[in-house]
């Protein structure tokens, strides 16, 4: 097996493991956590397919940026309310018929997806072709994607407001 | 040399628990936290399907994802907060004022 086989089922294992663990731990505070490790678990599956760029913009935005806000909105709304922020699962049976259905409906598009085969992948720097598409092809997304990060803070900044 | 199939199934299989979370929580946060497993089997599966084309376009479409989805947790839990302010509890089932 060579290092990459190893590293895939190392990767996998971990990444499923702390993914179950975020829908079935009982504690929320855990499960955020647990959300970081699977965050951080995806980078390096970006990082075996050769993607230091995205392993980077992952870490930064995913594992460090969401999971503090989430985090902060925890110590909020349970310090509050002084509860314990034990959380309690509803319908998991039929939560789990439901997920396996819809797994077993992607694994039978799967197979009878015709993937080709493989072309060659991208040689050298991804991170400047990249760059090059974003001011690129995709100018006008970027631009829409800096009005949609303004929108998204002036309405989270109008939301979480104090009433005063 | 692991190919592009392993990859779609670990995708696959993390949205599919995901999924399960969005189901089975009550608490609105743990909600969020569902949404946020599934997203990442996506950009899973886009940056496979860029490395394995040889194509640039899903990893830019990863990045867009990334972005959208750090605002989309961000009003998010704003509105999770607001609602914590007037009904005192974030526990999906009891936020039933559209009720008739």
């Amino acid at each position: 097996m060579t290092l990459e086989t190893v590293g895939f089922w190392v990767v996998a294992t971990v990444l499923l493991a702390s993914s179950l663990a975020v829908v079935l731990t009982p504690n929320l505070f855990h499960a955020v956590l647990y959300l970081a490790a699977a965050l951080v678990a995806t980078g390096v599956v970006f990082l075996l397919l050769e993607q230091p760029f995205l392993f980077a913009v992952q870490l930064l935005l995913y594992a460090g940026g969401v999971v503090t806000i989430v985090v902060f909105a925890i110590m909020l709304t349970e310090r509050l309310v002084g509860e314990r922020i034990a959380q309690t699962s509803r319908h998991v049976v039929n939560g789990a018929i439901v997920a396996a259905a819809v797994f077993v409906g992607i694994m039978g598009f799967l197979i009878g997806a015709p993937l080709g085969a493989p072309r060659p992948a991208e040689t050298g720097d991804t991170t400047a072709a990249i760059g090059r598409a974003l001011v690129g092809p995709f100018a006008v997304t970027l631009e829409l994607l800096g009005v949609l990060l303004v929108v998204a803070l002036l309405g989270a900044l109008h939301f979480a407001r104090s009433e005063e | 040399m692991i190919g592009l199939p392993a990859y779609l199934v670990l995708g696959a299989l993390v949205f599919s628990i995901g999924l399960f979370g969005v189901l089975t929580r009550r608490n609105a946060v743990g909600i969020l936290l569902g949404i946020e497993l599934m997203l990442n089997a996506v950009n899973i599966n886009l940056v496979a399907f860029a490395r394995f084309n040889g194509d640039v376009a899903g990893l830019v479409f990863t990045l867009f994802t990334i972005s959208i989805t750090v605002a989309e947790v961000a009003v998010g839990l704003a509105i999770v907060i607001a609602i914590f302010r007037v009904r005192r509890t974030v526990e999906a089932d009891r936020l039933d004022l559209l009720r008739g």
